[in-house]
């Protein structure tokens, strides 16, 4: 017994490895926004004023929240197999996937529509807005915008919790690093090498979500440069008092001055 | 083979539930004492303690469970650690949860006001006792919901240990359906008992979180 670890063995199969990567990446990306597009219409709809309809997506939620994915996943799969509908691994991990990710994203869109304040839908109402605009620009954008962060936690957790996939054999990194090790006994190495894998597609979700993020959300983007300003600007006035400039402390002071004079 | 789904089947099932607690509560109070020291590591103003345990957070938080889970399990078993399937699954679940419940306890510990810390520093307290005795105790009542809401991704977490074959709930589900191949029925009952183990704590959870909110409503 003795401790080596020896990656060469690993080197022919880098192809293989991003090739699971990227069937991943793919899986991932589908469901996420697939999902949330799910999410936000249950996250309304949680909200209607249809008891039937709230409470069966408060139903849909829980059941999600409270189980596991790979009982999902297994129920899915071989559950509409004995039924006699035979869907390919790729379409049955994507779709357990939408609909796991469906509960989480709708659980947190909601939570940033509970947290818009009444007064600005009211407002909104009153400037005539359609119900479908006040929906979209008052109350989805801002909750969006508020509750982005742990959607994008729950977004990474998704592609991780796809490994999962590959006990319905759906050749992804993980199915991947499986046969890679049965090939070449370096169970270790493999999942060393699969575990970087991973954290390097964490970081790019995280990456891309960050870059979606400033893309998208005009408005933070506004408020961080008005405050850059801001304190460029509360910096330059106290640069000039400590040099005793006497244009910009005269002037602000002699407004000072003839403002309490009137 | 395949028959019919009888009470047998039923008793074998709530037999492996008390496998799925045994190793929820194993990874939790291990997890637990990890998750402290991680969140210790967090706030120590020590820059070569601080440094290591983000790294290992932001690792673990990028990895799979099943790949962890993998890695303890068959890449030590090459090695000659030929663990048993309970110990690699609290194992990787314990480091999992000690990543996840440091990070949540820092924000906790964190959220307590800085004021705190300087008027225990005026009553001559030192870092432990502050951290002990004003600190931690408030922080504690912060952190009960996010805790008891990880408590149950624990529970849901532990499923994966059927993967290598340690015969909890879903690996119970699994054997039973190979021999009668009734696939919806049965794993619609594994899904049923995980609720009725995880919802109770996230309407506790829940309740909690809405509890210590009523200052801000």
């Amino acid at each position: 017994m003795h401790f080596s670890l020896n990656f060469a063995p690993l080197a022919p199969y880098w192809p293989v490895f991003l090739e699971g990567a990227w069937l991943t990446l793919k899986m991932s990306a589908l469901s996420v926004v697939i999902g949330t597009a799910l999410g936000t219409l249950v996250a309304f709809a949680k909200r209607s004023r249809r008891r039937l309809i709230s409470r069966l997506c408060g139903i849909y939620i829980e059941s999600v929240r409270n189980t596991p994915f790979l009982v999902q996943i297994f129920l899915l799969y071989f559950g509409l197999a004995s039924m006699g509908v035979h869907l390919p691994t790729f379409t049955a991990s994507v779709l357990a996937m939408v609909i796991n990710i469906g509960a989480y994203a709708a659980e947190i869109i909601r939570a940033g529509l509970e947290s818009v304040p009444r007064g600005q839908i009211e407002a909104a109402e009153c400037l005539g807005l359609s119900k479908w605009r006040i929906a979209w620009h008052v109350m989805l954008q801002p909750s969006i915008e508020k509750v982005y962060p742990s959607l994008t936690t729950q977004f990474i957790l998704m592609m991780q919790a796809s490994a999962i996939a590959s006990q319905i054999s759906a050749e992804e990194l993980t199915a991947v690093a499986n046969t890679v090790q049965s090939d070449t006994f370096r169970s270790l190495e493999t999942y060393i090498v699969v575990a970087a894998l991973y954290l390097a597609l964490s970081l790019l979700v995280k990456l891309v979500a960050w870059a979606a993020g400033e893309y998208f959300f005009k408005r933070r983007r506004t408020v961080r440069r008005a405050a850059a300003q801001t304190a460029q600007a509360a910096r330059r006035r106290a640069a000039a008092a400590r040099a005793g400039n006497p244009a910009a402390s005269g002037t602000s002071a002699g407004n000072a001055a003839q403002r309490s004079v009137s | 083979m395949i028959g019919n789904f009888s009470f047998t089947y039923l008793g074998y099932m709530v037999q492996s539930v008390g496998w799925t607690l045994v190793l929820s509560a194993l990874a939790f109070v291990l997890g637990m004492a990890g998750g402290f020291l991680v969140m210790l590591g967090r706030i120590s103003p020590r820059r070569w303690l601080r440094l290591p345990t983000q790294v290992f957070i932001e690792a673990i938080q990028g990895i799979p469970l099943l790949i962890l889970l993998f890695i303890v399990y068959f890449g030590l078993s090459v090695y000659g650690f030929e663990l048993p399937s309970i110990v690699a699954a609290a194992l990787a679940l314990m480091i999992y949860t000690s990543a996840y419940l440091g990070d949540i306890w820092r924000g906790c510990v964190q959220a307590m006001p800085r004021a705190q810390w300087e008027a225990a520093e005026c009553l001559s307290f030192s870092r432990w006792q502050t951290l002990r005795l004003v600190i931690i105790p408030q922080a504690v009542r912060l952190s009960l919901p996010p805790t008891i809401g990880f408590l149950v991704q624990i529970i849901k977490m532990t499923s994966l240990a059927s993967v290598i074959g340690f015969v909890e709930l879903t690996r119970a589900g699994q054997i039973i359906n190979n021999s009668i191949f009734q696939p919806f029925l049965v794993f619609s009952l594994v899904g049923v008992f995980y609720f009725v183990l995880c919802y109770p704590l996230s309407r506790w959870s829940a309740s909690l979180e809405d509890r210590l909110n009523v200052g801000n409503r």
